[in-house]
């Protein structure tokens, strides 16, 4: 019949929750930069970098953690922190509660307590899968009470930061939060503890003029976009084209902003290293 | 009087003329008109308490932007006496957006930061339009530090709207100036009295923005970006503002409800620049008033309470 040519196929529906995340669908996956194909066997091994250019594909949270911390070790923080509405934004209820189903996260931060070969500290990760990782009362909360827990445990802290800047929908709460992390930072800076700051794919704005620029030693991601202000309105602003390579890691490491470089699959044995360093205190002279 | 009006004044400059007409007309001819001029003027009050009692966001984002208002620059030759500016951070340069010096508050010696925006366009140009440069945060910073070492407490002054965003800016490190100027103020072993005289946006703002007393001039305004930056990034819509000044709740009075900030600073009615110097005896009130407090409690309470202050904001739920 002429009539069925006009009809909706019907598509079977699966559940959001049923489909497994961040691992790319099918066997193969394309490099956004090189085009290159990657089977997915070869590119979950490489930890999602590319085999050819070395391109790093965003991480989640939870994945981030799976392949840096012992197995086994990690045990989450403040899991039950939700976002509440405080400048009554009509949109940011539901759009809230749709990231949390699709990123499968209550908010755009993890933390908790994990460690590298056997040497304990306190972790924190962004998920740019939720919200572009941007930064309002819970996330501002849970990276202040993880800070504060490697002072009471005395610790160090790593956070993987990764962060469109501070959420818009909180407002000028968000704006706080910036002052709130950068004062238990203070606090941890006090008790003399390390503070390493992994900067990954993106780190923007208030997260990266807040905590993420703040640590002892701050590592990035190869070609990771790391700046204050996003490309797009600094070139409405100065109406000119930015130069190639603008905020990048490269860039922020020629800048002298960041310590190092480092590629995902190097980044344990960095971070197990730099623990390492610490993990005695210094000495002191007799 | 001013010389630039704001729209929603113009009702009320019309009838002001007509009344100035009436009684030069009266005067000239002489008919005595003052029962009418009497009504006018009357009319006139109710009006201006009408207009000026129900500003809406928009409305004080305009008065908080008027090229007339006064700033940092005025304020420091109303309140304070024999201001010495201090240049540079150091390191690069100088930012003409950011000032600070040493001056005398009541016979005391203080720092004194803040933006400093133009009242015409060439010198806006060359204050680069109160958004300051990681060099002006370091200089910020840097004063702050020697008010510290010399036991001076600090006053900033906030009226700019953002932190520069440019490719010298992102060269040289605007996140990082700003991360650094919040942490160290925590820990800045003095008072730290903080007013936003104007505009308070962004990062930028916040950069000299840490303090044990947060107070905002009656139509100052304070939001984590301008209404323009909010409307355009969360409607793709700049021309929103008079929405977007609404939704991010960034008058003053919303944001001593929300516990942003301690205190509201009256202006003269119709605000600062219809009478700069009334508007300045009120802060200069207001200050004195806010730093004897501060100077009576010991340091070591005094930088507990100014964390706490900061650690407590945030809303959510256990859920």
């Amino acid at each position: 019949m002429l009539k069925d040519l006009f009809r909706k196929p019907k598509y079977v529906t699966v559940r959001a929750d049923t489909v497994k995340k961040d691992i790319p669908e099918g066997l193969w996956q394309k490099c956004p930069v090189c085009s290159e194909i990657l089977y997915s066997k070869e590119l979950e091994k490489s930890l999602k970098t590319c085999s050819k250019c070395g391109y790093h594909f965003r991480m989640a949270a939870r994945e981030r953690i799976r392949i840096t911390v012992d197995e086994g070790s990690f045990v989450e923080l403040d899991t039950e922190l939700v976002s509440i509405n405080p400048l009554g934004d009509p949109d940011y209820p539901a759009k809230l509660a749709k990231t949390q189903e699709a990123a499968q996260l209550k908010e755009a931060v993890v933390t908790g307590e994990a460690s590298i070969d056997g040497k304990p500290f306190i972790i924190g990760v962004l998920d740019a899968n939720f919200f572009m990782g941007t930064m309002g009362s819970v996330v501002g909360e849970k990276v202040t009470r993880a800070i504060e827990k490697a002072i009471a445990k005395k610790v160090p802290l790593i956070m993987f930061c990764a962060s469109g800047g501070a959420r818009m929908q909180e407002g000028i709460i968000s704006l706080m939060q910036m002052a709130k992390t950068c004062g238990a930072l203070a606090n941890l800076d006090e008790a003399r503890l390390l503070y390493i700051s992994v900067l990954t794919d993106p780190t923007t704005g208030g997260v990266s003029a807040s905590f993420a620029s703040m640590g002892d030693i701050i590592l990035a991601e190869p070609g990771a976009l790391i700046g204050f202000t996003g490309a797009r309105v600094i070139e409405q602003t100065i109406k000119q084209k930015l130069p190639e390579g603008f905020q990048t890691a490269e860039f922020m490491l020629k800048h002298g902003f960041i310590d190092r470089v480092v590629h995902r699959t190097q980044m344990r044995n960095t971070l197990a290293l730099l623990l390492d360093f610490h993990a005695a205190g210094g000495t002191e002279n007799a | 009087m001013p010389n630039i009006l704001l729209d929603f004044e113009k009702p009320l400059v019309e009838l002001e003329a007509k009344i100035e007409e009436l009684t030069s007309f009266s005067k000239e001819k002489g008919i005595d008109l003052s029962e009418e001029i009497k009504t006018l003027q009357n009319k006139s009050d109710s009006l201006k308490k009408q207009i000026y009692g129900h500003l809406s966001p928009w409305q004080r984002v305009t008065i908080a932007r008027h090229p007339e208002r006064p700033g940092t620059l005025d304020y420091i030759k109303y309140i304070f006496e024999d201001f010495v500016e201090l240049h540079g951070d150091r390191s690069y340069g100088d930012d003409p957006a950011i000032i600070g010096g040493i001056a005398r508050f009541k016979g005391q010696p203080v720092t004194v930061i803040g933006h400093v925006k133009g009242k015409d366009t060439k010198e806006n140009i060359a204050r680069n339009f109160g958004y300051a440069h990681p060099e002006g945060n370091r200089k910020a910073i840097r004063l702050m530090e020697q008010a510290e070492k010399f036991g001076r407490p600090i006053f900033t002054f906030i009226d700019t709207p953002g932190a520069y965003c440019g490719i010298g800016a992102e060269e040289r490190g605007q996140a990082q100036a700003i991360a650094a100027n919040l942490t160290r103020m925590m820990t800045i072993n003095m008072p730290i009295i903080v007013t936003i005289l104007g505009e308070g946006a962004s990062g930028g703002a916040l950069a000299i923005g840490v303090g044990d007393h947060v107070a905002m001039l009656e139509n100052a305004v304070y939001s984590i970006i301008t209404p323009e930056g909010y409307a355009s990034i969360l409607w793709k819509d700049s021309t929103r503002t008079q929405e977007a000044a609404a939704a991010m709740k960034m008058t003053a009075p919303d944001l001593e409800q929300l516990g942003v900030i301690d205190q509201i600073i009256p202006e003269p009615l119709g605000g600062a620049h219809k009478n700069p110097q009334e508007a300045a005896k009120l802060l200069c009130k207001s200050m004195q008033k806010t730093l004897a407090a501060l100077q009576k409690i010991p340091l070591e309470k005094l930088l507990a309470k100014r964390h706490e202050k900061f650690r407590s904001i945030g809303q959510f739920v256990s859920g």
